[in-house]
């Protein structure tokens, strides 16, 4: 494997911060400073597939920004993980942020501004992790998260608003502070440093005499200091952080920051503590069992919920799990399902806020008892809707098959059939609160005071701004699924190293 | 006497200069008009200091745990005494801090103070020589000159342009730190009998026996400990700091409670290593009382000056927790801590300053809903607020990282019982921000629409937020690469721990039977009472 140093690597996640810049600066004005946003977007992306050649040729970039303390250094350093994780991020910003333009107008939200700067800098704090070269700078870049996020689940500032998001700081703050800080520690008091071993997923960065009792206290630590990735019973900011502005709870309630914790948690249990340590100690499987709690779970109470919002809550804490599950099982087949599902959950998810939000803003409408024949007014919204709940479901050809296709296949390369009944199980759960809500749309019946009204919901120019992007997004995540080779390609990598 | 110094190779002397020109320029003073003129000539001749005071950070010889930029003139021959100053890796940094954080006091106080403008700076330039004065001194007895010539001016500041009980925080405050520093003059004295010399290295360098060290320790330790301030001997600081004027409680969190922890690295750990070692396990509990006390009762504050000084006390912990570990992160760690919480309080108490000259009040539920207003205000209050709960990639965290690490090294379990002091730091000053900036709960506000005078709320001017701008260039620099503060104190802070572990190791054979002969002695003392 080679490494090139480069500074280039620094673009990505400074593009996104100058967009915030600029977009404070153009408050003024609306439409320049919505520009902005998807301009910048536009440019982290490329900046993104700019490097994609290089990653896919097996080599890594990485450069060092400063020193802190020996070993201790802001340090970015690109692999094939950062990249797929980069790529979908900064590839979902472009579309959510055209989303954005037609929701916030739509409903006339105030303080935009600050909207799109927080917005925007979150998205960068994310490419920093996703550069993120060692342990304090994918802390950095996960505190800068939950800070700039705060203003976006607050944003109403009315009593629901403030109580989402005091609670939201509290559990990313409290974990973040009581556990990941000491892990940290202990782990550079282990090891004297804190870079990742991106080289190879097997070996970690514990020298072999280090106590394996402190190195489980370490790895526990970090697993609930990661609160973003929603593992119960940690997972309860986020249905509450719902209260914020739907592009919000799509872009980052389904992809960014969610996807930052479980990124953090996979980048911890392979490149710090390495796959061998996890397997010997038995943390691995422990952590295999423990999700799969939140899996099961999870789905359960998404079945009791009929908000639309909160069921999809509910329901990306579930599908989070499945990530930490497949790499928790510790074989190439099962890391490849977790990892893929990175791309595969934010493709479909993302779908999912979008046709929520849309419904929303075309209809007023909130609840999924209340969507009754909403499918004849809104085709192509509820059309995506259904597409990406299959991939959910895990049904081909959508993406998500792709990731259960490994998942099995992993249980069963550890001859593990409780883990597998865990995964049909929980397919079954998902077709059971997502199909109503399908059904409900072009079969059930209307509300009585909606009675009589026909006519389709998507025609309005502002509608057509959150349309197009959710339809683009739906039929993104069959392909990925159809044609999932660039990630696995990517992921291969990373698996074979 | 040589052994220990470098003399002076500047051609002008710097250490004696800089205790000099605030003097001068108080004297000066006196014969000054006009409230314009003397606010510029106090910033004139701060900011004279600071620029003179430059050399020390660019021309220090790293390499050395001498001290350096040394002075000597014979003074009492008859009593060896010598007028002797020096810096070391310790000191240099907190005398750098000391000059550059003077100039934003005058220009904190510009519109604040607006009563006796002649006697505020002269007092305030007295306050400069005394607090530069200590950290220089290399002679007891110029340090205890200078270590009490500051609370004089310190008491007229906050007596004079303090609060409604201004009475009570500058007796309190004075009272407290006099009977601190009056043990300290009695330990300074018993080893001036005992050696026959004021002049410290010496001092550093006599293997005191082991019951003369515990006397020693406590009695220095005591008077540090009320400076610092440490948990239970701290109420003297929420008082005095809400009463204080803004320019007061700058200096005092910034440079004064500094001086509790440079005496202890100075005089207790160097000059009773054995006692230090002994004392270790009482001062580090001390020290985690203080941590968490500290955060929570900061956590329960309404008004934003004392939820600042309960922090104080709290990162102030985290200083004493670092000296007292006694390995290179922990002393280095304390050494940074002290520096940031100079940089990010000295900030943060400008900050309140700035706001109660527009709100005239301290409450936090006054001065909520700055968001809409104040947005270059909320910014900075954003940046000092999140690095006094060290955030990553400001000054504090790496302070504090360094802290925790000497910790979870020697000993992890008093690393996991600090670490519910960096979460409480988290949730008062992240409750903090939350309420000024946005706040929801009550009318108090700043609406806008039920305040007809909103003018006062305009936001920072020029002279504002250049203080504060200089300020965070100190949070984003030291956050993200303190290399050269660390190198700058790496041979002393080696050399520190060197002498504490010798100093340590040849009272270690004589250590235990002396131990039992002193509680034997306290033992009959205590009989003899009856």
């Amino acid at each position: 494997m080679n490494t090139i140093i480069t500074s280039k690597i620094i673009l990505t996640t400074l593009i996104p911060m100058i967009t915030g810049l600029l977009v404070m600066f153009s408050g003024k004005k609306p439409n320049l400073r919505d520009s902005w946003s998807t301009l910048g977007a536009i440019i982290t992306f490329v900046s993104v597939l700019n490097f994609l050649p290089i990653i896919l040729d097996g080599q890594q970039l990485q450069y060092t920004l400063f020193e802190l303390y020996p070993g201790i250094t802001v340090k970015l350093n690109l692999d094939a993980l950062g990249v797929v994780f980069a790529l979908v991020a900064s590839f979902l910003w472009i579309l959510a942020s055209l989303y954005c333009v037609g929701y916030m107008r739509g409903l006339n939200e105030h303080a935009q501004t600050r909207f799109y700067v927080c917005y925007a800098v979150s998205v960068g704090a994310a490419m920093g992790a996703a550069f993120a070269g060692n342990l304090f700078t994918l802390y950095l870049f996960y505190e800068i998260v939950s800070i700039f996020t705060y203003p976006l689940v607050m944003h109403h500032q009315d009593e629901e608003g403030y109580a989402g998001a005091k609670k939201y700081i509290v559990y990313l703050m409290f974990t973040s502070k009581a556990f990941l800080l000491p892990a940290m520690v202990i782990i550079y008091v282990l090891c004297g440093t804190l870079d990742f071993n991106t080289a190879s997923i097997a070996q970690g960065i514990f020298p072999a005499e280090a106590d394996r009792f402190v190195v489980g206290i370490a790895y526990l630590l970090c697993l609930f200091g990661f609160a973003k990735s929603g593992i119960m019973p940690l997972h309860n900011w986020l249905p509450d952080a719902m209260v914020a502005p739907t592009p919000v709870s799509a872009l980052l309630h389904a992809v960014v920051v969610v996807k930052v914790g479980v990124f953090s948690t996979c980048r911890v249990m392979l490149s710090i503590f390495g796959t061998n340590i996890l397997h010997e100690t038995g943390l691995g499987i422990f952590t295999a069992y423990f999700v799969s709690f939140t899996i099961l779970t999870a789905s359960v109470i998404a079945l009791t919920k009929t908000n639309l919002k909160a069921r999809l809550a509910y329901s990306t804490v579930s599908q989070l799990s499945y990530i930490i599950l497949g790499v928790a099982m510790l074989t190439p087949n099962s890391i490849t399902g977790g990892l893929i599902h990175i791309a595969n959950h934010a493709f479909a998810k993302i779908t999912l806020f979008f046709a929520a939000g849309c419904i929303f803003v075309a209809s007023g409408k909130k609840d999924i008892t209340e969507m009754g024949g909403l499918g004849k007014r809104m085709p192509f919204t509820m059309v995506a809707f259904g597409v990406a709940s299959l991939g959910m479901i895990g049904a081909p050809p959508v993406g998500g098959f792709v990731t259960k296709w490994y998942l099995a296949l992993g249980t069963m390369d550890i001859h593990n059939w409780i883990l597998l009944c865990v995964l049909l199980a929980s397919s079954l759960l998902n077709a059971g609160y997502f199909v109503p809500v399908f059904l409900q749309a072009f079969f059930g019946k209307p509300l009585p005071a909606d009675e009589g009204l026909t006519g389709s919901l998507e025609t309005k120019p502002l509608i057509l701004f959150m349309v197009v992007p959710l339809v683009i997004t739906g039929t993104l995540s069959v392909l990925i699924g159809v044609y999932p080779n660039l990630f696995l390609d990517l992921i291969n990598l990373m698996v074979k190293s | 006497m040589e052994k220990y110094l470098i003399l002076n190779t500047l051609n002008f002397p710097i250490l004696s200069l800089l205790l000099l020109i605030p003097v001068v320029g108080a004297v000066v003073s006196m014969f000054l008009r006009g409230d314009t003129v003397l606010k510029f000539w106090g910033l004139a001749v701060t900011l004279g200091t600071a620029v003179i005071s430059l050399p020390l950070w660019s021309c220090f010889d790293q390499t050395t745990a001498k001290y350096q930029f040394v002075e000597l003139r014979h003074w009492f021959p008859a009593l060896n005494l010598d007028y002797v100053v020096g810096v070391d890796g310790i000191s240099v940094l907190l005398v750098l801090l000391t000059t550059l954080v003077m100039p934003l006091c005058i220009l904190c106080s510009w519109t604040y103070i607006k009563t006796r403008m002649k006697e505020f700076i002269i007092v305030t330039l007295l306050m400069e020589t005394a607090m530069i004065g200590v950290f220089v001194s290399l002679n007891t007895v110029l340090f205890y000159i200078f270590w009490e010539g500051m609370l004089v001016p310190m008491y007229l500041i906050i007596a004079i342009w303090g609060g409604d009980r201004k009475d009570y925080a500058s007796i309190k405050f004075f009272l407290y730190t006099f009977a601190g520093s009056i043990f300290l003059l009695v330990s300074i004295v018993a080893m001036y009998i005992t050696t026959g010399t004021f002049f410290i290295p010496e001092l550093m360098d006599h293997a005191f026996p082991f019951s003369y060290q515990m006397w020693i320790f406590l009695a220095c330790a005591l008077g540090f400990a009320i400076k610092m301030p440490m948990f239970p001997f701290h109420t003297w600081l929420p008082a005095a700091h809400v009463q204080a004027p803004v320019s007061g409680s700058v200096i005092l969190a910034s440079i004064l409670l500094k001086m509790g922890g440079y005496g202890f690295l100075r005089f207790c750990l160097p000059m009773a290593p054995a006692a230090t070692l002994y004392c270790m396990p009482y001062l580090i509990i001390m020290s985690l009382v203080s941590i968490i006390v500290g955060g929570y009762l900061a956590l329960g504050q309404s008004d934003i000056k004392k939820l600042i000084a309960y922090s104080s006390v709290g990162h102030m912990g985290f200083v004493t927790l670092g000296i007292f570990l006694l390995n290179d992160a922990g002393i280095k760690g304390a050494m940074l801590q002290m520096i940031n919480h100079g940089v990010t309080t000295g900030a943060l108490f400008i900050m309140i300053g700035l706001i109660y000259e527009r709100t005239h009040s301290r409450e936090i539920s006054d001065n909520s809903k700055l968001g809409m207003f104040m947005p270059i205000y909320v910014t900075f209050l954003g940046i000092f607020s999140l690095s006094s709960l060290a955030f990553p990639g400001t000054n504090s965290f790496v302070g504090e990282f360094l802290v925790l690490f000497g910790a979870f090294d020697k000993y992890p379990l008093v690393g996991a019982l600090a670490i519910p002091g960096a979460i409480l730091a988290a949730a008062y000053m992240l409750r903090l921000l939350q309420k000024m900036v946005w706040d929801d709960s009550d009318g108090h506000g700043h609406h806008g629409d039920d305040h007809g005078d909103d003018h006062h709320l305009s936001d920072c001017n020029f002279r504002e937020f250049i203080q504060l701008a200089f300020l965070t260039v100190f949070v984003f620099w030291i956050g993200l690469h303190p290399t050269p503060l660390l190198d700058m104190m790496d041979t002393s802070v080696t050399h520190l721990i060197h002498q504490v572990n010798a100093g340590g190791a040849v009272q270690e054979a004589v250590h235990h039977g002396e131990h039992h002969a002193l509680l034997n002695e306290a033992g009959a003392w205590v009989k003899n009472l009856f």
